[in-house]
């Protein structure tokens, strides 16, 4: 087995570099492909654990407080992200409230979480967890199917779809949600595969 | 070699007699089976790429008929039941002049998983033979593909926020239709179909001297 960890290859086209220290910590894109090999991040680990911090801890405040409620005359009710994933819970309908229940909140939760395990270590001068190295692969593979940032579009259209019929005040987990999607949006920016690969490779104490 | 080359210096992982690694981008000799650094299965290219796309996006042009056959809401008012399915409910928007959220729904629901289909099929029967087709265009293609695909799902959650909200007995009630489960499917599928689409293969003709 012989592998060399200055050369990485870009995964869409196959086209193969060699990265010079200089060139880990700047933005660097494929010649071929464009597709963006590095994006010269500083900081990205610190900045990707303590987001991830963040946004589990917004996850509990949205999972527990109430996120919309609705007037409609004498008729009245309040609705939290668990009654929306409930919603869906009877009969047929049930592998349906599962998907939007993994959707919008376990594969989240579960990317935060496995960020923290695979490289708060770093942060903290300890050697690699067991099966650190699954986890960020995971925290990777996990990302197209979180779907936070989706569901708020939702949120928006439905509540115009209501409005004509009943007036909709927003809860506390609405806007606990609204700033989860932002913290998670500006988290992505700073996953840089290149160097967090390579921190965790490099990681010898 | 150095990223500061030049493009005609452009060696592949392939022709190098290595295997890059998808996940981390390591670079190991064919021996290896999974990569040292982060624990993927290494391949030079994906087995089987374009069966599984085929596969997948077909399970998912299946679902997405009943998904738009079915109605995606049950909605009871004043003891009048009413359906509504994926189009019906645009045509109902465009009718209250809600323009805005009918082209959303219209664009998330119809337009983008229609041309998904198009799109993937496209790619996957194209690769499967030689062709003259520009790389660098179908890899925007596939790039545009696996980016929107997710943005389906929109329907699927405002349906399951109505649901969640609209429970007033006989005021007016709202229930999801077998529709919604179909189409959430789909769109899984779907996205299966653009994941399991190996870019790679876009590239790999131009490595046989085909013009530029």
């Amino acid at each position: 087995m012989i592998y060399d960890s200055t050369c990485i290859a870009c995964p869409h086209c196959d086209v193969v570099y060699r990265l010079s220290a200089a060139r880990m910590v700047t933005r660097t894109r494929c010649l071929r492909c464009g597709y963006q090999l590095t994006l010269g991040k500083s900081e990205a680990i610190a900045r990707v654990v303590g987001l991830a911090l963040t946004s589990t801890i917004l996850m509990g405040i949205v999972l527990f407080a109430p996120f919309l409620h609705l007037n409609a005359g004498p008729f009245a009710s309040s609705a939290s992200v668990a009654d929306v994933v409930l919603g869906f819970a009877t009969g047929i309908m049930m592998p349906l409230a599962f998907a939007v229940l993994i959707f919008i909140i376990v594969v989240p939760v579960a990317r935060s979480l496995l960020l923290i395990y695979a490289l708060a270590p770093l942060l903290t001068g300890h050697a690699n967890a067991s099966g650190a190295q699954s986890s960020l692969r995971w925290a990777f593979v996990l990302k197209p199917w979180a779907m936070a940032e989706i569901f708020m579009v939702g949120v928006a259209v439905a509540l115009v779809k209501i409005g004509g019929m009943a007036t909709v005040h927003t809860g506390t987990a609405f806007w606990a949600f609204v700033l989860l999607v932002v913290v998670n949006t500006f988290q992505d920016t700073f996953m840089c595969r290149n160097t967090l690969w390579t921190s965790l490779a490099t990681n010898t104490t | 070699m150095d990223i500061s080359g030049h493009q005609h210096d452009l060696i592949t992982a392939r022709d190098a007699g290595m295997v890059a690694c998808t996940s981390c981008g390591l670079v190991a000799s064919p021996d290896v089976e999974s990569c040292p650094r982060c624990h993927a299965r290494m391949q030079s290219r994906k087995d089987g790429s374009i069966q599984r796309v085929l596969a997948w996006l077909l399970a998912g042009l299946i679902l997405y008929v009943p998904a738009n056959i079915y109605p995606m809401l049950r909605t009871t008012q004043m003891f009048k039941e009413q359906d509504s399915t994926i189009v019906g409910g645009v045509i109902t928007l465009i009718h209250h002049h809600a323009y805005a959220i009918g082209a959303i729904i219209f664009i998330a629901s119809v337009l983008i998983p229609v041309g998904k289909f198009i799109v993937i099929a496209y790619l996957a029967l194209l690769l499967s033979r030689p062709h003259t087709k520009d790389p660098h265009r179908l890899h925007i293609l596939h790039a545009a593909v696996e980016f929107i695909g997710r943005w389906s799902m929109i329907d699927v959650f405002v349906v399951a926020i109505l649901v969640a909200l609209v429970q007033f007995d006989v005021l007016a009630s709202i229930k999801p239709g077998l529709a919604a489960a179909c189409f959430a499917l789909s769109v899984v599928f779907t996205m299966l179909s653009a994941q399991a689409f190996d870019p790679r293969l876009i590239w790999d003709v131009t490595d046989k001297g085909t013009p530029k």
